[in-house]
C-alpha cells in the first residue's frame, strides 16, 4: 500500500507539473514535450490503478498519434518568432476573468471531491459477474456485445474526421506536372495517332 | 493521506481541468496551445470517468473513456487542419491576430 502511495504521488505530480509547463511554457515545442510527459505520466497512473487497456491505449493514441500530429505541426508552421509569453505580452484583458472562472471550477470540483467523501456506498449497475478476468477481456465482454452500437458510431467520427481533414487541407495547385491514371487510359490511338503524307524533299512540320 | 482512494484520483482530474481552463483564458500565443488545453481537459474528464469505473467496480465507466478519447482524437486531427488551412491563408495563427469575427 506505501508503495501504491508513493507511485501515485511520483506519477501525479509529474502529471500536474508537466500540464502546468504546457500553459505556461515559452515555446510551444516545448508545450508539445511537456503535453507527451503528461500522457505519459497519465498512462502510467491508468495502469497502475488498474485499467491497463486504457493505460496502454493512452500511451498508443495520444503519444503515438496526436502528440505526434501536434509536433508535426508546430514543426510545419512558423511558429519560431511568436514566443512571447502570456504574462509577459501586451496587455490582456480577459486574465482576471480566465482567473475567475478557472478557478471558481476548480472549487467547484473540489467541493464535489469533499461531498463524495461522506457518500460511502458505491453502486454498481453492472449485471455481468466480471471478477476474474482481465481488465481486456472484461471490456472486450462488455464492448463487442451491449455496447457494439457505440463502438461503430466512434469508428464512424474516425471516419468523418479524417474526411474532414483531408477535405480541409487539399488543394489543387496551378502548374504542377502530376499523372492523370484517367487521361492516360482513355487515350485511342485515333486521338493521338495523325498520319501525314511526306512530300519527298520537304519534310513535315510538327507542332509542338 | 496515505492511503490512496476515489477522492485522490479526483482532485487530480481536478486540478488538470483548472489547469486546462487556464491554459484556455490565459492564453497569448497561439491557437495550438488551446488545443492543447482541451486536450488537457479531455483527459482530466478521462481520469474522472477510469477512477468511478474501477472504485464502483462497473466497466462502463472505461468504455465511455474509449468513445471520449475516439473523440478526443477526431477533434485533434480536424483542429489541426483548420489551424494548418488558417495559416495558409492568412499567414499567422497567433490569437491577437484572430479577430475575423470581431470577438
Amino acid at each position: 500500500m506505501i508503495v501504491h502511495s508513493i507511485f501515485f504521488y511520483f506519477f501525479s505530480i509529474i502529471a500536474i507539473f508537466s500540464s502546468l509547463m504546457v500553459i505556461t511554457s515559452r515555446s510551444t515545442i516545448n508545450s508539445v514535450f511537456f503535453l507527451i510527459l503528461d500522457f505519459i505520466s497519465v498512462g502510467c497512473l491508468f495502469i497502475m490503478v488498474g485499467a491497463e487497456f486504457l493505460g496502454m491505449i493512452i500511451l498508443i493514441v495520444y503519444v503515438g498519434a496526436v502528440a505526434v500530429l501536434f509536433l508535426f505541426v508546430v514543426m510545419m508552421l512558423n511558429v519560431s518568432e511568436q514566443k512571447q509569453s502570456w504574462f509577459i505580452g501586451k496587455k490582456s484583458t480577459h486574465l482576471p476573468t480566465g482567473l475567475i472562472v478557472s478557478v471558481l471550477i476548480f472549487l467547484e470540483l473540489l467541493v464535489v471531491v469533499g461531498g463524495w467523501k461522506y457518500k460511502d456506498n458505491l453502486m454498481s449497475s453492472s449485471t455481468l459477474d466480471l471478477s476474474n478476468v482481465s481488465n481486456t477481456h472484461q471490456l472486450g465482454l462488455v464492448m463487442y456485445t451491449d455496447y457494439i452500437l457505440y463502438f461503430q458510431i466512434a469508428g464512424m467520427i474516425l471516419l468523418l474526421s479524417m474526411i474532414g481533414a483531408i477535405l480541409l487541407t487539399f488543394r489543387q495547385r496551378p502548374g504542377v506536372k502530376k499523372q492523370s491514371y484517367f487521361k492516360q487510359i482513355s487515350r485511342t490511338p485515333e486521338s493521338s495517332i495523325e498520319l501525314k503524307e511526306v512530300d519527298s524533299n520537304k519534310g513535315v512540320k510538327i507542332d509542338d | 493521506m496515505i492511503e490512496i482512494g476515489l477522492g485522490h484520483y479526483l482532485s487530480l482530474g481536478a486540478i488538470i481541468f483548472f489547469l486546462g481552463v487556464m491554459g484556455i483564458f490565459l492564453n497569448r500565443k497561439n491557437v495550438i496551445v488551446i488545443l492543447m488545453s482541451i486536450e488537457l481537459i479531455l483527459l482530466a474528464v478521462n481520469i474522472n470517468l477510469i477512477s468511478f469505473s474501477i472504485f464502483s467496480g462497473d466497466i462502463i465507466g472505461q468504455i465511455f473513456t474509449m468513445l471520449t478519447l475516439t473523440v478526443a482524437a477526431a477533434e485533434a486531427a480536424i483542429g489541426l487542419a483548420i489551424i494548418v488551412i488558417y495559416y495558409r491563408n492568412k499567414g499567422s495563427i497567433r490569437v491577437e491576430d484572430i479577430h475575423g469575427m470581431k470577438g
